[in-house]
């Protein structure tokens, strides 16, 4: 546990310092809302069309964050130092997805009422909580799936692509669940969130936890 | 040695798919809907049949190599992943086809089995990419493994997500072979053993090829180290 917490402290901490992911996750999503406005060629958006362009631009930018999760530990050589250390790997899971986790939640603290402002046409009123509720059941599985990528791919030559490559088709049931529970917000008159969305999500977010788990350690030997 | 009984299992494969090719075009009875065209359900849904559970099955020798730290498995579960993305190709092509003459449209989005084969397709278009960019051997083997695993998971789960998400408008011909005929039944099981009978040929022909090359290899490192 203490190293799990002095892991997402070190993370934290750089980020801070360098604020080299978030603020680009951000700014990410805002220049994203700008080409679908004129990609779409629409002031405002409502409906499945608005839950499909808010999940799409949250998912291109954690994919971001995802290419930069282990840059400071392949980079500075983190990897050796945490082995070395006699504490169990799996903290290194646990700590890696603490802080993807706390960057979606940073980015989506900009993102989302950004999309508010920028795009949606209904008043975002009527979508709290349960967009909360969707967006912390999406997040554990963006956060796991994208530890568990970045884990795959940042031993690799082309790390830069199998990242993205990898991440990308593991996240569509993800992306379906959650922009098909979020449609009903974002309509006119709003509707209710179907449960077995959130279903979908928490069965997804329970396996691949699990999954990360169990193997996770196989990626940190040498 | 895989070598062993290859020459008996190609002749029952050849004679299995030339029966069920014989039976698909002369007994198989025509399809009331669709005609002549329905007879591709007897080579889709075998190819898309064997090639899930040999992603599975490559899976399942991922979890083998982690536990026993056999390169042997290493290599089964490779050639398993590696021919099943081949059927693949088959599935994906033989299906729009279909989807083309019974729909009209190159390919429908709301079929579902389709569609969760197209991303489980994408999925494991990475697996050769990232097996084939790390050069340590041991690292290799390892990395490929936990992508097996997880891969393999999201087989299931992405079928339950996507079959969820459509309003299931068209009637199901895929997969539910419980409303079929009793001789298209029949003719469909034996398709589906031919193509059983074709995956385990080729991978047993494949894992053949690779283990005599590594051991031609060791050989031949041991005559020019003396």
């Amino acid at each position: 546990m203490r190293a799990v917490s002095a892991l997402v402290r070190k993370d934290l901490l750089l980020e801070l310092r360098t604020k080299e992911t978030v603020p680009a996750m951000a700014l990410f999503a805002l220049v994203a809302y700008v080409l679908f406005h004129f990609a779409l060629h629409r002031n405002a958006l409502e409906g499945d069309l608005a839950a499909g362009v808010l999940w799409v631009t949250i998912l291109l930018a954690t994919v971001l964050g995802v290419n930069r999760l282990f840059v400071a530990e392949r980079e500075q050589g983190g990897f050796d130092g945490f082995l070395l250390a006699p504490v169990d790997r799996t903290a290194m899971l646990a700590a890696k997805v603490t802080a993807l986790l706390c960057f979606l939640v940073v980015l989506e603290l900009i993102a989302v009422p950004a999309f508010f402002l920028l795009l949606l046409g209904p008043s975002a009123g009527p979508a709290f909580p349960e967009l909360l509720l969707i967006l912390v059941l999406a997040d554990i599985g963006l956060a796991v799936v994208g530890t568990l990528a970045a884990g795959l791919a940042v031993q690799t030559r082309a790390r830069d692509l199998i990242g993205p490559l990898v991440t990308l088709p593991l996240l569509v049931p993800v992306v379906l669940a959650a922009a098909r529970a979020t449609a009903p917000l974002f309509s006119a008159p709003a509707g209710g969130v179907e449960a077995k969305w959130l279903a979908v999500l928490g069965l997804y977010d329970l396996v691949f936890v699990l999954l990360a788990y169990a193997v996770f350690d196989f990626l940190l030997e040498d | 040695m895989h070598g062993k009984g290859l020459r008996g299992l190609s002749i029952a494969t050849a004679a299995t798919l030339v029966t069920a090719f014989a039976l698909v075009f002369f007994y198989a009875p025509l399809d009331a809907d669709q005609g002549f065209v329905q007879k591709i359900f007897y080579l889709h849904v075998p190819m898309a049949i064997v090639a899930l559970c040999g992603f599975i099955f490559g899976g399942i020798c991922a979890i083998g190599f982690l536990r026993t730290r056999d390169r042997k498995w290493d290599l089964r579960s490779y050639v398993a992943i590696h021919l099943s993305l081949i059927l693949g190709v088959g599935v994906l092509i033989t299906g729009s086809i279909w989807a083309r003459a019974s729909w009209g449209h190159w390919w429908v989005w709301d079929e579902p089995t389709l569609v969760s084969f197209l991303i489980i397709f994408l999925l494991y278009a990475c697996y050769q990419p990232l097996r084939f960019s790390i050069e340590d051997p041991d690292k290799q083997a390892r990395y490929a493994a936990v992508f097996a695993i997880l891969a393999g998971a999201f087989v299931p789960l992405n079928f339950l997500a996507v079959r969820l998400a459509q309003p299931l408008a068209h009637p199901r011909v895929l997969g539910a072979s419980g409303n079929l005929p009793s001789s298209m039944e029949f003719v469909f099981l034996v398709s589906l053993a031919g193509m059983v009978l074709l995956f385990i040929t080729l991978w047993k022909y494949e894992m053949a090829a690779k283990q005599t090359r590594m051991r031609l290899k060791s050989l031949r490192q041991r005559l020019l180290s003396p």
